[in-house]
């Protein structure tokens, strides 16, 4: 639990001001500390950022009417839905925090003694 | 294993990042732009009603800015330099995107940021000299102190903004294409010019019309081809008196026609609902006593909107109005003293010349009994994701050579190996004429005003608190002897140049005539009288008679009477054509579902409304009767294009000689007639629209129909407003098409504090992801106006204004 959290809040920090890319490496190093099993590893990634970029996007879609949510997803998965953007968000950078994590823990196995 | 487990995880970890963040081919990186952190997510604004401060170290003193409950900013400045600043900075703000691309579309550089599918488009614009003449303009417009200081303050404006942008706030479309704003330059303003132009001022039929002339000879082609239609009622009221003596016109050349081959070439995209409506009303008029002016000029409706609302206060002006982002002032508006509007001249001012080389290296070509150099030009265009296209562009004196002989051209109506003169080329600081409009307190300073610009020519439309009104069809027009340029020309005889200008003094002009009203709606300038030669065709006759009927009819006008004349459905074609078409219907061998149809246009009260079916049913059929009539008498094909004669000379030979043997089709052995055309082209409409719309119903009707679509710049659909319902069309006041139409409608009501309306069909942010993207288009769309706030002070009061800005 407290890997996840500190994937979630340095990967927060992380990408205020570095590119978009700096949760994986969050992630990697969280894991690479920290985690003991690979199924571990991969959903305190996953969780960790995934929770960040939904918790973002909910917050601006909450803030405005929601119409440009829609027209965005409108326009990159051909269908109006508020839905779709915010799972898309989720699922997307669950996957890469997911896999960086994984290979934090995998390379810490690999290079132990 | 457990080496291969953690390099295969990782180096998919890595893959995945990598291809999250690249684009491929035109879909976006999708990780950067789906972030919450960078992505559309942060192109997503709320209603702001917070003062703020921004300092951006450009300005003489600090600039305030008043914003109203539509997000126009009212600017006060302390001197003219900060005004320009200030509005660089929130057009900027509000626009960025489509100001650059506008500009980088002018300058032929989309290629640069689409890659090779728009190759053909920059060529296009390279070829017809849109950077030679932006060169020439921003030399001239440099040259006066007023307009450099105006572009100059405008420009560092623009860049203030663009300095302090991260790439998380860059406007939506740089996203989604993928690239990043670059510094704006004072010829950007130059190229924003030459775009208007473009848009405005480059219609040519000469291409055509000289296969018509090479087919049929002079005299059918006078005859089919007129130089002044049968039914018009002209800008100039008919029969108004010039105040000057002509100057010598040049004579007509021993031979006006230079012997052209059959020019491959399509059918001219010429879009006939490109145009506007203004007029003025006098104090005889008017419930006040004093002028009320009004104005909508219509374009191919677009966002980020075409206009951008403004007030410019300084110690030298207060004006408000609509300007153009890419271009400083306001082009169309009213300060304390007068209100002003444009429509579209459509003067000729597009000419071919056919060019002869010396050889093939293409060096020299044959001109006055002399060979003369040609002059080249290079043209790199950068492609993204290939390497620069390097493009040669031959110049004669005349203009550039478009496309050359083997090239395929990009615009249907360009001939091939001919030399373009073009009005844009031309050195003229139109900006100049806006600056001294904006601050203008009378109609001298109107005609003073009028008297710098080029192009593309207007009808500058005037009204005064000292209760004048005025009208004049403006532009720099080459003095030309009658019909140059209805053909193509001959490059070689110098006796085909353009040989120097009808004096602006000379342009046609009225002021407070007898009528007690001034309007224009395209249609020719002036009645044949005038002496001097603009063009042989203008944009069909109905809105500007639908306007001057209902005007000469008010009395007691008030700024709403202006507002619902803007928005008048009543289709004056049809009232014209169907009365002289109906009886020779041939009714008896009508379908059921045909007969339906045609008891719903006999019923008709002639109104473009929304919820019609009539209209539907007539704008089909009229198309179709066209093509019936004339596509067996000029037909194109991929040797020879031609054109048709207009729907005004079809109606009058109808009722004038409705036996003429046009209406035979030559295809066929059978003898057909007027009535035969009319019935055959009746029943296939209603067949057609059938198989869209399904049985006559609600579906046909005119709104759903028409389907009006005002498209984003980019062509995302989903940045756009589709099927809008709104009524009126092509030659009708409410100049709604499928596609153009009203894009800035102004009512202006002088007195001693002048009351302006006025709106747009979007909103005054060019971000999708702002609630003032398309907030006003309800009110566009339901014929409405929202009240403009002219200010005086910024202190003072009004419960629509919201919050205001410090610039430092």
């Amino acid at each position: 639990m407290i890997e996840l959290i500190l994937i979630a809040i340095l990967s927060l920090l992380a990408q205020l001001f570095l590119p978009w890319w700096s949760l994986a490496i969050v992630a990697f190093s969280i894991c690479f500390w920290r985690s003991q099993r690979a199924g571990g590893a991969f959903l305190q990634g996953f969780v960790g950022v995934g929770v960040v970029w939904l918790g973002y996007a909910l917050l601006v879609h909450t803030q405005t009417d929601g119409i440009f949510i829609g027209r965005m997803s409108e326009l990159l998965f051909k269908t109006n839905t508020n839905v779709l953007p915010l799972l898309v968000v989720t699922l997307l950078s669950g996957l890469v925090g997911g896999l960086a994590g994984l290979s934090g823990f995998l390379v810490k196995k690999a290079t132990a003694n | 294993m457990r080496y291969t487990k953690a390099v295969i995880v990782s180096l998919l970890t890595i893959a995945l990042i990598w291809a999250l963040n690249r684009s491929w081919g035109s879909v976006p990186a999708f990780a950067p732009l789906l972030s919450p952190f960078v992505g559309f997510w942060q192109n997503a604004e709320s209603v702001n009603n917070a003062d703020e401060e921004i300092t951006l170290n450009g300005t003489k003193a600090p600039v305030t800015v008043i914003f109203d409950d539509l997000a126009i900013p009212h600017v006060f400045a302390q001197n003219d330099a900060d005004a320009y600043f200030a509005q660089g900075y929130l057009t900027a703000r509000d626009r960025l995107w489509q100001m650059e691309f506008q500009t980088h579309a002018a300058a032929g550089r989309v290629s640069e940021l689409v890659g090779d599918k728009a190759l053909e488009l920059d060529r296009y614009n390279r070829h017809l000299g849109m950077g030679f003449g932006a060169e020439k303009s921003l030399k001239e417009l440099m040259k006066d102190s007023r307009t450099r200081e105006q572009v100059e303050s405008y420009t560092a404006g623009i860049n203030a903004y663009i300095k302090q942008l991260s790439p998380a706030h860059y406007p939506l479309e740089y996203k989604l294409l993928g690239y990043a704003p670059e510094p704006w330059q004072p010829i950007k303003c130059a190229y924003f010019l030459k775009y208007m132009s473009g848009v405005l001022a480059l219609g040519a039929d000469d291409l055509n019309m000289s296969n018509v002339l090479k087919k049929y000879g002079t005299v059918v082609t006078s005859d089919l081809f007129p130089d002044y239609p049968f039914r018009e009622d002209p800008i100039i009221p008919a029969g108004t008196k010039w105040d000057f003596a002509p100057v010598k016109i040049p004579d007509v050349p021993a031979n006006p026609f230079p012997d052209t081959k059959p020019l491959a070439m399509n059918w001219p995209e010429h879009d006939p609902a490109i145009g506007s409506n203004n007029w003025a009303v006098g104090p005889q008029k008017s419930a006040t006593g004093y002028p009320i002016l009004a104005n909508d000029p219509h374009l191919t409706l677009s966002l980020p909107s075409i206009w951008y609302q403004i007030q410019l206060v300084t110690p030298t002006m207060n004006v408000y109005g609509a300007s153009m982002p890419g271009s400083p002032g306001v082009i169309i508006g009213f300060n304390k003293q007068i209100a002003w509007g444009v429509t579209n001249v459509g003067a000729d001012v597009l000419d071919f010349y056919q060019i002869r080389f010396k050889d093939a290296s293409r060096r020299e070509y044959w001109h006055d009994n002399r060979w003369k150099p040609i002059t080249r030009r290079l043209e790199v265009i950068k492609v993204k994701g290939r390497a620069d296209v390097i493009d040669t562009v031959l110049y004669t004196h005349h203009g550039p050579i478009m496309y050359e002989v083997g090239q395929k051209p990009f615009a249907k109506n360009v001939p091939v190996g001919y030399a373009a003169r073009w009005i844009a080329h031309e050195a003229s600081n139109d900006f100049l004429t806006y600056y001294l409009l904006d601050r203008a307190k009378n109609h001298d300073d109107y005609r003073k005003a009028l008297s710098y610009y080029g192009a593309p020519a207007q009808n500058f439309v005037f009204a005064d608190v000292a209760k004048d009104i005025a009208i004049s069809p403006n532009g720099r027009f080459p003095l030309k002897w009658k019909d140059q340029g209805k053909f193509l020309l001959d490059g070689t005889n110098p006796a085909h140049d353009w040989q120097g200008w009808i004096p602006a003094a000379h342009n046609p002009h009225v002021k407070n005539p007898p009528r007690s009203f001034v309007s224009s709606a395209n249609q020719s300038s002036t009645d044949p009288a005038y002496p001097y030669y603009i063009n042989w065709q203008f944009g069909s006759y109905e809105r500007g008679a639908r306007i001057n009927q209902r005007l000469t009819a008010m009395q007691g006008a008030t700024p709403d009477s202006l507002r619902v004349l803007q928005n008048d459905n009543r289709n004056l074609r049809a009232a014209d054509a169907l009365p002289v078409l109906l009886p020779y219907m041939q009714e008896k061998i009508l379908s059921g579902e045909q007969t339906k149809a045609l008891a719903i246009i006999k019923t008709w009260r002639y109104n473009n409304d929304v919820a019609e079916v009539a209209p539907t049913i007539f704008t089909e059929w009229m198309r179709q009767y066209m093509e019936g009539v004339w596509q067996d008498d000029f037909p194109s094909n991929d040797t020879t294009t031609l054109r048709y004669p207009s729907f005004d000379r079809t109606l009058q030979l109808v009722e004038k000689e409705p036996t003429a043997h046009w209406f035979d089709n030559l295809t066929t052995p059978t003898q057909e007639t007027i009535g035969s055309v009319l019935t055959k082209s009746f029943q296939s409409t209603i067949d057609s629209l059938t198989r869209k719309h399904g049985p006559i119903g609600d579906s046909w009707q005119w709104g759903k129909h028409k389907a009006t679509r005002i498209g984003h710049l980019a062509r995302l659909d989903a940045l756009s407003a589709l099927n809008v319902q709104i009524g009126g069309g092509a030659g009708i006041v409410n100049a709604t098409t499928e596609r153009t139409g009203p894009s800035w409608r102004m009512v202006v009501a002088l007195g001693p504090t002048p009351k302006a309306y006025g709106v747009y069909p979007g909103g005054q942010s060019g971000n999708p992801g702002s609630p003032y993207y398309l907030n006003m288009l309800e009110t566009w769309r339901t014929g409405q106006l929202n009240e403009l706030l002219f200010l005086q002070t910024p202190q003072d009061k009004n419960s629509r204004l919201k919050r205001k800005v410090t610039l430092k």
